[in-house]
């Protein structure tokens, strides 16, 4: 699915291996004494939307981190498709943080920037860049400093970008957390193209109706443990966890 | 009060008339001045760049050292490319001694370390930003630097702009390697030091009225490109 043009040669084959499932085994992280993951278990498998949900500080973006393995565990493992994960199948995995982070060139260049690091060829790129774009909304920015544009243009960007790499699996941290609803409602709709795309996308919210509106799948995190997993509708029913209940109970109250 | 009036006449009256000797001196100094900082771009960016993106074990302590040598004493500098170029020197045989040469190496030397400690810092920045971004596409640390170099290209001009002030303005190095010979190399610092105790302020005023125009013009440059960069979000 990364491959593109056709100077893809043995990389392209080990670049192609599926990254799913995606899995963490007794994943542990502690700063300053405090344990960020308590033992984690999370196994990413199924198409859809997989939301990590809990209050803040359960440290469901610093799992995201582990599993995207932008950060190492103290103890535990992470597995890509059953294997360890390689520097070459990155791309296989698009990530949008929760403040895009954009370079500092115009929009269509900061896509065609990540599409040359994978190794796309120049002309197929433009193409790739300029199709993303249109999925964005923003071909009539494509020109546009990055930097310049509003926050829900930045973000659309960022997942733009992502997307361009026709990832197997797209990460979400937060992607609306500092939106308006307008702009969170574009991005919402993307996610939602995009998943009905057969693409597995891992959303981390702690924002519960957006939740229910997109998730197919939960995992419930509390204090750096998944508490609760389950399929969305029974979570959202009847979450059968004290934490879990409390935690939607707070946010109806809301 | 009335000498410096008159000296400050015939120094415009140079600097109007574009006196041939003022021209010369001006011509090499900037072409001193230029390929010194060339060079030192060319070792200075990809070595800061390096320091900014790579950890290992005793980083610091190079940082800490690069950060001092951008006050090296010209005259020090100017004392070890003369040792190195004499004669009996490692690097005699070359001949560059009392050459526009040895005052580039010189004051190469000089600003190589405003250079790279300067795009270091503004690189390690920008790379705390980008860093997660760059990694999650598989780019190496070659890839990362090349994307950060490109990325900082405003900051980094206004790093080589730096190092032009400091290379131009100098003259103890350049006085002890290139030996201040008329016509060879002489450049507006070491004419301008001469031709005061020589008691012929006129090249001198006018010589001292050129550099601080280039000053000027280099402060000038700098504010028109941080405004550039900040007003199209590429700085």
């Amino acid at each position: 699915m990364t491959t593109c043009g056709s100077n893809f040669d043995a990389r392209a084959t080990q670049a192609s291996a599926s990254v799913l499932p995606i899995e963490g085994r007794a994943l542990r992280l502690q700063r300053s004494g405090r344990a960020i993951l308590a033992g984690v278990d999370i196994h990413i498998a199924a198409q859809g939307v997989t939301v990590l949900i809990g209050p803040n500080g359960a440290g469901k973006s610093v799992l995201l981190r582990v599993l995207a393995v932008l950060i190492a565990p103290d103890s535990g493992t992470v597995l890509w498709g059953d294997c360890a994960p390689a520097r070459v199948r990155r791309p296989r995995i698009g990530f949008v943080f929760q403040k895009p982070v954009l370079l500092r060139r115009s929009a269509i260049a900061n896509i065609r920037h990540a599409l040359h690091a994978v190794g796309c060829a120049r002309d197929k790129s433009a193409a790739r860049a300029h199709d993303a774009l249109i999925f964005a909304g923003l071909e009539h920015l494509q020109a546009s400093p990055a930097r310049l544009l509003s926050g829900g243009e930045q973000q659309r960007l960022a997942i733009a970008r992502a997307l361009a790499l026709q990832p197997e699996v797209l990460f979400l941290d937060e992607p609306t957390a500092n939106l308006d609803p307008a702009a969170s409602a574009q991005i919402e709709a993307m996610i939602s193209a995009v998943s009905s795309r057969a693409m597995t996308v891992v959303l981390v919210t702690h924002d519960v109706g957006q939740a229910r509106r997109l998730a197919s799948h939960v995992e419930f995190m509390h204090r750096g443990s998944i508490v609760e997993s389950s399929a969305a509708h029974d979570f959202f029913r009847n979450p059968s966890t004290p934490s879990a209940k409390a935690f939607l109970a707070r946010q109806l109250v809301l | 009060m009335h000498e410096f009036g008159a000296a400050f006449r015939e120094a415009l009256q140079l600097l109007a008339n574009l006196d041939a000797d003022l021209v010369e001196i001006v011509l090499l100094s900037l072409q001193v001045s230029l390929a010194a900082v060339a060079l030192a771009a060319c070792i200075g960016l990809p070595a800061g760049a390096l320091l900014a993106v790579t950890r290992f074990p005793g980083r610091q302590l190079v940082i800490v050292t690069l950060n001092a040598l951008m006050g090296l004493p010209p005259v020090v500098v100017g004392l070890t490319v003369y040792l190195l170029l004499s004669r009996a020197g490692p690097l005699g045989s070359l001949g560059f001694l009392y050459t526009p040469q040895a005052m580039v190496i010189a004051q190469t030397l000089l600003v190589t370390p405003i250079i790279a400690a300067l795009a270091r810092q503004t690189i390690e920045d920008l790379h705390g930003e980008y860093h997660e971004q760059l990694t999650l596409l598989g780019i190496g640390p070659v890839g990362q630097i090349q994307t950060l170099l490109w990325d900082a290209r405003y900051l980094l001009i206004t790093t080589l702009l730096a190092g032009f002030g400091r290379a131009i303005a100098e003259v103890g190095a350049v006085m002890m390697v290139g030996g201040n010979i008329n016509h060879v190399t002489r450049v507006m610092t070491t004419t301008i030091a001469l031709e005061t105790s020589k008691g012929n302020l006129a090249l001198a005023m006018g010589l001292g009225l050129v550099l601080v125009a280039i000053t000027i013009a280099i402060n000038a440059l700098l504010a028109a490109l941080r405004l550039t960069a900040s007003r199209s979000a590429y700085a």
